[in-house]
């Protein structure tokens, strides 16, 4: 078997989250230095804070000030931090009770080895010197030796949780990094693209072409192998005239975006017409493709002069 | 063992708008939960399952949402499932959570489906950079364009059939207070006159990108004997899948939403749609889709569905309401999409549809689909249980 094609597919979006009033309490109490927590109708005390109760759903809107200072309660070691991990060296992945909590919070502690860290070990929040509302403004935790703060057997003191210009949304930049490979049928097309073919490929069991193929007879279940040069002249089956510049396409409005049914294939794939009018396109013109070098897929597909096609030699394909 | 009849005791909605900017994704559930539960007399203690549903994950960036969600819905300790099935989502849960109720695996379960369109780009997670392929060259628009196109050259419908439809909607809307557009200033010539878009789809013939939630509360004959309101009754529910693409697909009526209509028809006993059922909330994205699903789900021949829509039959006061609601292209969270429906048509037969309410209306049928004609999830539900 031919090598199968494989390429780097990143998947990246800067989401944006509506924080709600318990959430926006919290990130801008950290622009302020201040963490605050909800308190649960069992008495409780959550950080990070949630805004319904996990025992008897109702809301909370209790807010409490706890200490910026806490408990490990667990933790793992990170020897290699990826990209937009809190630290840019290895740190420690740490779970903290702060005091005055009842829960801990996710987060890294600074600490030069995993020797140096325990669970049970005193720490306290470095503050980002810039904050802007937002988890990281608590640029990470680092070890710390004093007894536990008043505020632990005191209870957390209550907070209205009212600051000036509250942060009421967040930017979460997502990414994620995938290895994509079309596999085995679609890397066959591909290549025959690159010499000007299409090919595609039989069911073995109810003979219809797929083109692009996909390995399996989405029909049937099986499958398949057969190869089948299809094309390349073709009938438009149906189309839409695009009068919407889209984002990312460099192509001018207006313009045909088609169905093309490639001779010998059992299904449309799409494709741009051109070389006529965008308004004298029409259902069952026949057309062929025009390729740009170095480019993997036809540019376009153009009329070829012939009649066009009868209705009922493609009304199965629409 | 018979199943069990499946009661609709409560319908919940937010007031479905372009940025909820106010609540988070737990706020905004959490709205249209809370609706159901005091629509239905009930409590979060008396909810024993959640069954959550909304569109990919794409469209907010949080995987798995129904993980953090648990602590809003009151879920905590008890069964919740997620259910994802692209844009017919809303429908399916909402099936999911009755199949629960018809079982008898469960007395009451709270169903609950959402999109917050907002906080994405829906069109950035449906066309994601897949290497190798060919981009899609034409929008949202551009992928249902096509197959309006074939169903005008099929049927022999005029150019103007669309237009009627959105002018119906978007007035329908306007007596629908959680609808998304309100456009108080709407007339034909509007529709008819605003930009081409992917024509054959005019501008005000497509759907709006909405922040929203729908939640429903259903029961057994036990909880709704208990009801507070009248109960609408499930009389016939089912779902069927298609792949998106195959070798005699038919794009302008998929064999697979025939197929489920015709599996609900035969649970509820309708041998004649157009006359047993009296109100459709379907869901139509692009208008033109009205006319499609009207001869997919049996309400006129092949090739006819253009006919009723051009008669008035749909309309409001018509002999065959259809999306009374403002439908979906008025109001469009995609992962609550079809949920919506689903409690359009449950609000209709309990005579509680308010100024959108089809008078007398005693069966109505609510249909979702998604996922390039993929996915179809229907219910009919009556004002009478169905062994009445």
């Amino acid at each position: 078997m031919p090598d199968v094609l494989k390429a780097p597919l990143v998947v990246e979006f800067p989401f944006t989250r509506s924080l709600g009033p318990v959430q926006s309490a919290f990130l801008t109490g950290l622009r302020e230095r201040v963490v605050l927590g909800v308190r649960t109708g069992d008495g409780r005390t959550l950080v990070p804070p949630v805004e319904y109760d996990p025992v008897t759903a109702q809301e909370i809107r209790d807010l409490v000030e706890v200490a910026p200072t806490g408990t490990v309660t667990t933790w793992a070691w990170n020897p290699a931090p990826r990209r937009d991990q809190p630290l840019a060296t290895a740190f420690a992945w740490v779970l903290v009770r702060l005091d005055g909590a009842d829960t801990a919070l996710l987060h890294a502690l600074d600490a030069p080895g995993p020797d140096a860290v325990r669970t049970g070990m005193r720490v306290r929040v470095r503050w980002a010197a810039e904050r802007v509302g937002a988890i990281t403004d608590i640029a990470c935790f680092e070890p710390y030796h004093d007894a536990p703060a008043a505020t632990a057997a005191a209870g957390a003191p209550r907070h209205d949780g009212v600051f000036d210009d509250p942060v009421t949304g967040i930017t979460a930049a997502a990414r994620l990094d995938y290895t994509y490979s079309p596999g085995r049928a679609q890397t066959g097309y591909l290549n025959a693209l690159t010499e000007h073919r299409n090919v595609g490929e039989r069911c073995p069991s109810c003979r219809k072409v797929y083109v692009p193929p996909r390995g399996a007879c989405p029909t049937c279940g099986v499958a398949t192998s057969e190869q089948v040069d299809v094309g390349p002249h073709g009938t438009v089956t149906t189309f839409c005239i695009v009068n919407i510049k889209a984002k990312n396409l460099d192509i001018d409005v207006p313009y045909v975006y088609a169905h093309i049914a490639l001779d010998g294939a059992d299904l449309a794939l799409h494709g741009r017409i051109g070389g006529i009018p965008y308004d004298q396109v029409r259902m069952g013109l026949r057309v062929e493709p025009v390729w740009t070098p170095g480019a993997r897929h036809p540019d376009h597909y153009r009329p070829t002069g012939e009649p066009d096609a009868h209705y009922d030699t493609y009304r199965e394909l629409l | 063992m018979s199943k069990e009849p499946v009661a609709v005791t409560g319908v919940g909605q937010t007031r479905h708008v372009a940025a909820r900017r106010d609540v988070s994704i737990a706020g905004l559930v959490r709205e249209a939960a809370r609706g159901a539960l005091e629509d239905a007399g009930l409590t979060w203690a008396d909810i024993d399952a959640v069954v959550i549903g909304k569109a990919p994950d794409f469209f907010e960036g949080v995987m798995m949402p129904e993980l953090y969600l648990a602590d809003a819905l009151g879920a905590v300790g008890k069964p919740m499932l997620r259910v994802h099935t692209a844009g017919s989502v809303g429908g399916s849960t909402a099936l999911v959570a009755a199949g629960l109720v018809a079982a008898r695996v469960h007395g009451t379960v709270l169903t609950v489906a959402f999109e917050k369109q907002s906080e994405s780009n829906a069109m950035w997670g449906l066309s994601l950079p897949v290497p190798f392929q060919q981009p899609l060259l034409a929008g949202a628009g551009g992928f249902f364009a096509p197959h309006v196109r074939a169903y005008m050259r099929r049927s022999g419908a005029p150019d103007g059939v669309g237009s009627l439809v959105a002018y119906k909607d978007r007035r329908n809307a306007l007596k629908n207070p959680y609808a998304h557009l309100h456009e108080h200033d709407i007339t034909l010539e509007k529709v008819r006159s605003s930009p081409m878009l992917w024509d054959p789809i005019r501008y005000s013939e497509t759907c709006p990108s909405s922040d929203g939630a729908c939640a429903m509360v259903l029961t057994d004959r036990a909880g709704a004997a208990r009801a507070p309101r009248p109960p609408a009754w499930m009389l016939g529910g089912a779902m069927r899948s298609e792949p998106t693409m195959f070798a005699g697909k038919d794009f302008v009526s998929p064999q697979a939403g025939k197929d489920c209509a015709a599996d609900v028809y035969r649970q509820a006993g309708i041998t004649d749609p157009r006359r047993d059922i009296d109100a459709v909330e379907m869901y139509v994205p692009f208008s033109w889709y009205e006319p499609m699903w009207l001869e997919n789900l049996g309400f006129a021949a092949e090739g006819e569905g253009w006919k009723l829509t051009e008669s008035g039959a749909t309309e409001l006061d018509g002999d065959l309401p259809v999306n009374m609601s403002g439908g979906v292209l008025s109001t469009n969270p995609i992962g609550a999409s079809g949920m919506i429906r689903f409690a359009e048509a449950a609000l209709q037969v309990r005579g509680m549809a308010g100024e959108h309410q089809v008078e007398g209306a005693r069966r109505a049928l609510g249909h979702a689909y998604g996922g390039g004609s993929q996915f179809f999830a229907m219910w009919l539900v009556g004002s009478t249980p169905p062994d009445a």
